[in-house]
Formats: structure tokens, sequence, C-alpha cells
């Protein structure tokens, strides 16, 4: 089962590279407002121009 | 700092023709879905042609509905919602264009090249060689127009619905890169580079890992954008989506070993695989109540809104089977579960469910905008919602009842601990008429996406509107810092490819594995040789018809399994089954210690007519393989294919193969000769019978020492 040694350390690598893009966006201030995003998306469509 | 306002005119155009392609391939995927459906219940529906019979059009359909149907509503969701979310038009209309026209070419190969019975043999990844390829470079050029999208983008921030995309493109392309990995011997014919109990773990890690980020991630996404967009309320609590997220894609990965319990593969990896999966359900029950919370304030809607009503089911279908699959990842749970058609029913109410509730509720929201015009006519998109409901309950509590009666027969005792159904066959006929009523539930879903098909063609051909890209006005964020900002996203744009591109490395050394490591690959049971050349004929005759759809060749560890089929199954058995054929169905019996249980006439007669050996049998029949003839000049092509992949054949195997193969075939067709049956020796049923005389006999001579370690 050789391959276990394989897709074991690869998921790791994939799981790595989600935590390292986990504290990224945590360290640039991603997550700092966590209220404001969702009302945004609805908000949205007022700033839409019109032709 | 004020910045002025900039015009921004989003790509709609190829969000539209998405669209089109998601409900034009949903509508192909589901009718073979229907034909395969209906040959379960009436097998002569499986017809008299080759390209028509069930092993090769169940593949035909999951791959269509998966990544044709499923794929396409992805981008839409993906180019709809991505340029509006970071207030940019795509980094590049050309790789658009090029992603859009690939993925459908991709899609048209697979239509030709599935029911011709070109396939690597695992399941949702039956794709050749070449066509593997050309996924790999679209998914890339999609990714990196997604990348570039996001380095350009106008908002620093990045909303949740962005994440669950990312995690698809990353995941997906290291997954498919992975699993795919084959050694061609032609064009349309390649072995996969691993055997036996490693290609299915690697097959099932895909696998598993495929309907997590292929079938989940993005859908979520489109979920969290869509729902708040088509009910005008922020998501319930934002902070939950995003540890939804994060939870769900740390926990995901390691949930592939569930699908393999009760095998060979090591007791810990099969705890890991059960113990992930039940943790699982936290996340997406957490994501399911945000949802519906989200809706809530104007649960009103759900009355009339189709949209509103869409996303509900889709989101309690969710919830469902997020429940149901941690449940039947229990070991104890699978032990019945496994291999009956509760696994139908469970996969159903996530896609017909869930991914179709999401991607029709998706639809009904988008056709107007996306067109500038108002729905043809939503009472249709209502009856279209309740052909969908009552289709889904249909099918999967046939499914369910079809699974219970299987897993209570073929468990069954008499008092003297015997099998009270020892005869497959009676098992089938007991469950065949809730075949029916999946094909009713199935045909009414069917039926559903046809009307919203003419809604929204009457509706885009409805006159008046103009159909124009929109176009906002935005202050951009950070327009002004763009030297420093854009430098310093470059930079990290940078850093992910790079870390994507280590994943990816380490992803190809595994290809070279199965290579460096023939040692280890050796068989720890002696008694275990390679195929005959006829053998291994016969094998890829038994891929190409795709007989791993319904039968299992892997009895498990335990008592009543060996009751019923013989010996349990030893990884040490498989070394050289390049690819594994474990399956993962018992529509009819394990096949793994067929060798021997019959003589060759009857595979002879079984194969042309099943009910001729088997009465009431759903079996198709194979008449072809006795007209078919086998092209010997490539069998020396095939055992040196296999000794580059490790399996220890001589070099006088691989030069006497024709021979060898000849005087093999001529033992099977004297014993039909006898049997008054004349057949030549080159034709695939020879193969095929040798095959299946072979099947799981070597361990008959094997010794109980090795057995111990197995």
């Amino acid at each position: 089962m050789e391959v276990l040694f394989f897709l074991i350390p690869l998921s790791l690598t994939l799981a790595g590279a989600g935590l390292w893009a986990c504290l990224w966006a945590i360290r640039s201030g991603q997550f700092d407002d966590v209220e404001s995003p969702a009302q945004r998306l609805i908000f949205d469509d007022m700033e839409k121009a019109k032709e | 700092m004020a910045h002025d306002a900039v015009k921004i005119t989003y790509d709609d155009k190829i969000t539209r023709w998405f669209l089109i392609a998601t409900l034009v391939f949903g509508i192909i995927g589901m009718l073979v879905g229907v034909i395969v459906a209906l040959q379960l219940a009436w097998w002569p529906a499986n017809t008299h042609w080759s390209f028509l019979s069930f092993g090769r059009l169940r593949p035909l359909h999951t791959n269509a509905v998966i990544f044709a149907f499923g794929g396409n509503a992805i981008f839409t969701a993906v180019y709809y919602s991505l340029q509006r979310l970071l207030k940019t038009r795509m980094w590049s209309d050309k790789l658009s264009w090029i992603h859009f026209w690939g993925w459908q070419l991709i899609i048209l190969a697979a239509a030709i090249t599935l029911p011709l019975g070109i396939t690597q043999g695992k399941e949702y990844a039956e794709l050749e060689w070449p066509i593997d390829l050309a996924i790999t470079v679209v998914w890339v050029i999609m990714a990196i127009n997604v990348f570039a999208t996001i380095a350009i983008r106008r908002v620093h921030h990045l909303y949740v619905a962005i994440w669950f995309y990312l995690a698809t493109i990353i995941t997906i392309a290291v997954l498919h890169i992975v699993n795919a990995l084959a050694l061609p011997i032609s064009f349309t014919k390649s072995y996969s580079v691993y055997a036996g109990m490693q290609d299915a773990l690697v097959q099932w890690w895909y696998g598993h890992n495929a309907v997590g980020f292929f079938l989940t991630t993005p859908f979520l996404g489109l979920m969290y954008y869509f729902i708040p967009k088509a009910v005008n309320q922020p998501v319930y609590s934002y902070r939950l989506s995003i540890i939804h997220f994060w939870s769900l894609v740390f926990i995901y990965i390691w949930t592939g070993p569930h699908h393999l319990l009760y095998t060979a593969l090591p007791e810990w990896a099969q705890t890991l695989g059960m113990v992930f999966s039940l943790m699982l359900i936290a996340p997406s029950w957490g994501g399911m109540l945000n949802g519906l919370l989200t809706i809530r304030p104007v649960w009103s809607k759900v009355r009339h809104d189709p949209i509103v009503k869409f996303f509900v089911v889709a989101l309690t279908f969710y919830g469902m089977s997020t429940f149901e699959g941690p449940m039947m990842a229990i070991k104890a749970v699978n032990l019945v579960s496994h291999y009956t058609d509760w696994t139908i029913g469970h996969v159903h109410s996530g896609a017909l469910g869930w991914v179709g509730g999401v991607v029709f509720g998706m639809t009904y929201y988008l056709v107007p905008k996306l067109w500038g015009r108002p729905l043809y006519n939503p009472k249709l998109a209502n009856t279209h919602f309740w052909l969908v409901t009552i289709g889904i309950v249909l099918y999967i509590t046939s499914m369910y009842a079809a699974g219970i009666t299987q897993f209570n027969m073929w468990w069954a005792k008499t008092p003297e601990g015997l099998l009270k159904y020892p005869n497959f066959l009676e098992t089938v006929l007991a469950i065949k008429w809730l075949y029916w009523v999946r094909l009713l539930g199935g045909s009414l879903y069917f039926v559903g996406i046809l009307i919203c098909f003419y809604n929204v063609v009457r509706t885009i051909l409805a006159p008046g509107a103009v159909t124009v890209d929109e176009t906002v006005q935005f202050v951009p964020e950070r327009i002004h810092t763009a030297v420093t900002l854009h430098e310093r996203l470059e930079n990290k744009g940078f850093l992910f490819s790079v870390l994507i591109f280590i994943a990816i490395i380490i992803g190809g050394i595994v290809e070279l594995i199965p290579t460096f490591a023939i040692e280890s690959n050796v068989p720890t049971i002696t008694a275990v040789k390679p195929y005959t050349a006829l053998e291994l004929q016969g094998r890829d005759i038994y891929v190409r018809e795709g007989c791993y759809n319904c039968h299992s060749q892997m009895v498990r560890t335990h008592a009543t399994e060996a009751q019923r089929y013989g010996s349990r199954s030893y990884a040490g058995e498989f070394v050289y089954d390049h690819p594994f054929q474990f399956g993962s169905k018992r529509t009819g019996p394990d096949l793994h210690r067929l060798g021997g249980k019959y003589p060759d006439l009857w595979h002879y007669k079984h194969m042309i007519d099943p009910r001729s050996t088997s009465p009431g049998s759903i079996m198709p029949a194979y008449a072809w393989l006795v007209t078919n003839q086998v092209d010997l000049t490539q069998m020396s092509v095939k055992l040196k294919a296999m000794k580059r992949l490790g399996v220890p054949y001589e070099a006088s195997h691989i030069s006497n193969a024709e021979i060898d193969y000849m005087n093999q075939a001529n033992l099977i067709v004297t014993n039909l000769t006898n049997d008054g049956i004349s057949v030549n020796a080159e034709s695939e049923i020879i193969a095929l019978i040798a095959y299946m005389q072979r099947l799981g006999t070597d361990l008959k001579n094997a010794s109980a020492d090795e057995l111990k370690n197995n």
C-alpha cells in the first residue's frame, strides 16, 4: 500500500495550500469585517448605471 | 481618498452560452439516465447494438450529468458572479471562449468514445488519455483566467463564493491528474499506472473528492451568491459561511477510504475515512442552516416564487444527503448498504435534489436578467418544480426500498445458518418492480427539464426587449494605489501558483511509484501469477463492456460474504490488475470467485443469452462477442505495456504472445466443440471466457502463511 505514502503527503500539501490561503486571507484583512460583505452583495444593484 | 467612478461592462454573453449548454446537456444526460433506468427494468432496451448496452451507456450518463450538465452550470455561476463580485470584466474574453468551446468539444468526444467502449474503466474517470489531457489543458486555461481576474479586481474583499470556486479549481486539477495517470498503448487504449488495491485507493480518493469538489463546493459558492440575490436578503451569517468553507475544505480530502470499507485496505485507513466522513456533518449542516435562515425573513416567497422553491428544495436535499452520507460511511452501516441500490438513491438525492435544485433556481433567476425580459411563463416553472419534487421522491424512495430489500435478502439466513436466498437472481427479481418506479421518477424529472428548456427558449425568443451586457458604474476601492497593490497581488498570485505547482509535482511523482516500487509490488502471494495473453485480452473486453457497472470483484472481509461468494479477497490477488475492477454496485453478483464455478459452455450461453442459463436475468446479451475478432498483433504490445508497469512477464511471454494466445484459446474451443458449439478461436468471447475462468482461482494454490499477512 505504498501509494498511501504519496496520497497522504499530497493531501497534506493540498491542506497546507489551504492553510496558507487561510492565513493569507486573515493577515490581509479579508475577514476583518464579516458583516458588510453580506450586505454589500444585496446593495450591489444600486450601483448600476442606467444607460 | 476618493476615486473617480469607472464604467464596467460585464461579459454576459459567455454566461448566456454556458447557461444554454447547461440545459442542453442536462437534457441529453438525463435522457441517457432514463434510457439506462429503462434497461434495468426491461432488459430488451439494451438492444442488440453494442453501443447502446447498459455497461457503455451508464458511464455516458454519469459523465454527461456530472461534467456536462454540472460542469457547464458551475461555469455559468462562476462567469456571472465572479465579474460582479470583483467589479471587473473577465481578464481575457479570448480565454473565456477557449474554455467554453474546449469544454463542449471534450463533452462531444466523451459522447462518441464512451458508447464505443473506449474507456479507462474507472468510475467517473472513464475518459481515455487524450481526452484527459484536453480536460487538463482547458481546466488550466480557465484557472488562469479566474486567477488573473482576481488579480485585477477592484474590490479588496473576496466574497465567500469565490473561495468555494477557488477550492474547486485547484483541487479538481490535482485529483484529475493523479487519478488519470495511465500508460497509453494506442490513441484509444491505456492502462492505469496503479494496480489493484492501490488503484482502488487512488480512484476513490479521486471519486469522493470529485463529489466534494465538483458537486459540492462550486454549488455552495453558487448558493452563497444566488440565494441572497434571489431573496434580496444578506446571508444569515457571513461568519458561518466562512467557517463552513474552511472546515469543509480541510475535512473533505480525507474521506475517500469510506468507499473501501471491509476490503483489504489497512484498517487504520478505513477508520480515518470513516471518522472524517462523520465530521463532515458539522460544516454541511451549518451551511444548510445558513442557507435556509437566509431565506427565512421572506419565507412566504416559498409559496409562489419558483426560484425560492428550487433553492429550498436544494438546501433540504443538501442537508439530507450530507446526513445520510456520513451515516453510510459508518462501517457497520456500510456493510449492509454498500453495493446496494441505497447508494444509487443517496447519490441521486444529492444530484437531483441538491445540484439540480440550485441549478434550476439559478436558471430561473438568470434568464430574465441575462436576456432582459420576464420569464415566458412562471406557471410552467411551477410545473417544473412539482415534476422535480415528485420525481425525486419516487426515485429515492424506490431505491431505498430496493436497497433495504437487497440487504435483507443478501444477509438472510435459515435456522441452520445457511443463506436463505443462495441464488442471487432471486434478490434481483424481488426488486425489479422498483426499477419501474425509479424509471417513472426519473422520467418525471426529465419531463421537468424539457419544460424548463421550453420556457427558457420562449423567453429568449420573445419579441421586444434587447439583449445587452450589463454595465455598471463603480468607484474602485484601490485603483490609485494600483502600482503597489497590483505588485503585491501578483506576488501572491505567483506564490499561490508555486504552491499549486508543488502539489501537482507531487502528483506527478506518484506516476513513478509503481515503476520504482516494483520490488514491493511483487506479490506477497506467490501463487498469484500474471494473466496469460488470452486472459488479459478477456479482461480488456470486460473493461470495455463496463461489466464493473453491475458486478463487483471484491468479496469483503465478512463471513456471510464468504458464504455467498467464496473466500474473501486479498490485496495480493490484485497486484496485476491495471486498472482495478472492484466495482461499487452489485446489480448482479460478485465475480471475484467465479473462476471454475461453471463450465465454458455455461459462460458461452450466458453471454449470448443470459436468460438461457439464468431465467429472468436482467443482464444484456452480448452477441457481438462471437462475431468480433481479436487483433492478435496487439497482444505483444499489451504484454509489453504491462511489463513496463511492473507485471513480471518474461521476454518469452511477450515474443510468444500470439502462440500462447491461440494454444489457450483452442482448449476452450475444443471444450465448446465437444458441447456442440462451433466458434472461432479468435472470437472475443473465447478471451472473455478465459478471463472469467481465471478470476480468483490462484488463491487455491496459496499457502496459508502468506494469506495471514495479506
